[in-house]
C-alpha cells in the first residue's frame, strides 16, 4: 500500500507513523506535501478539480516509486495523491521517503515529485472569477524531470 | 481488430466524449495510425491532429506514435499531465 489515489484528505503525521511502525533502521524521513494555492497565473482560484486515469495513475505512481527504489538505497516510501474537487489550502499530494540517511531521502523525495508531475496522468482544472480553465503543463516541470535523466 | 479508446481532461471536453470502442480497418497497426483515423473524421475530432503536445498511452503505459496496436488494446489520448 505504498501508493494511494483518493478523494479523502490525509493526516501527514499519521502517515509517517504508519510508514515507520515497527522499524528501528530509519535515520531520516523526508516529506513533501503540495497544497492548493488561491492564485495561479494572475487569477484567483476558488476551487480546483483533479481528474485522473483510474488504473494507469496508480500503475504510473508504483513505477515512479520503483525507479526511486532502484536509484537510492531507501527503506520505505508512501505516496498519496488526491482527486476530485479541492479548495485553496487543501492538501493535494504527499510523498514520504524514509532512509538510513538524509541524502538519499531528500533526493528520492524530490525525484518522485519531479517524475510524478510529468508522468502520472492527473489533470487540474481551476475555477476562477473568469470561469473554469484547464491548467497548462509547465516547461519547468519537464526540465525538472529531465535533469534526473542527465544524472543517469 | 477492435480496440477501446479513452479521452481525458480538456480533450474529453472538446470532443464531448470520454471514450468509444473502435473497429480498426486493415492497415491501421500503430498509435499514429489510430490517431489519424480518428482525426480524419473531421469537425472536433480534428483536434487530435492539431494538438501538438498530445500524449497517449497504450494499455495504461505511456506510448509513442510508432507503438504497435493489437486487438483488445486500451488506447488513451490526453493533454500533458498537470498533477502534483
Amino acid at each position: 500500500m505504498s501508493v494511494s489515489v483518493q478523494q479523502a484528505d490525509f493526516d501527514i503525521g499519521a502517515e509517517i507513523d504508519a510508514l515507520l511502525a515497527g522499524r528501528t533502521d530509519v535515520g531520516a524521513v523526508a516529506t513533501f506535501s503540495g497544497l492548493v494555492r488561491d492564485i495561479n497565473d494572475g487569477s484567483g482560484v476558488h476551487a480546483m478539480t483533479l481528474e485522473h486515469y483510474p488504473g494507469m495513475t496508480e500503475a504510473a505512481l508504483e513505477d515512479i516509486v520503483a525507479q526511486a527504489r532502484s536509484r537510492w538505497d531507501i527503506l520505505a516510501v508512501r505516496v498519496i495523491h488526491r482527486v476530485g474537487t479541492l479548495q485553496p489550502a487543501d492538501r493535494i499530494v504527499l510523498v514520504i521517503v524514509a532512509g538510513s540517511h538524509r541524502g538519499e531521502a531528500f533526493a528520492a523525495c524530490e525525484f518522485i515529485m519531479d517524475y510524478l508531475k510529468t508522468r502520472a496522468p492527473f489533470w487540474k482544472r481551476e475555477d476562477t472569477p473568469e470561469g473554469s480553465r484547464w491548467v497548462d503543463a509547465r516547461d519547468s516541470d519537464d526540465s525538472a524531470a529531465q535533469r534526473w535523466m542527465q544524472q543517469g | 481488430m477492435k480496440i477501446k479508446v479513452l479521452y481525458f481532461a480538456a480533450l474529453r471536453e472538446a470532443l464531448g466524449s470520454s471514450g468509444e470502442t473502435l473497429e480498426l480497418p486493415a492497415g491501421v497497426t500503430t498509435l499514429a495510425g489510430v490517431r489519424a483515423l480518428i482525426a480524419n473524421r473531421g469537425g472536433d475530432w480534428d483536434r487530435l491532429a492539431q494538438m501538438k503536445n498530445l500524449r497517449a498511452a497504450v494499455n495504461q503505459r505511456m506510448a509513442e506514435p510508432e507503438t504497435a496496436i493489437a486487438d483488445g488494446d486500451e488506447v488513451a489520448f490526453f493533454p500533458p499531465v498537470t498533477g502534483g
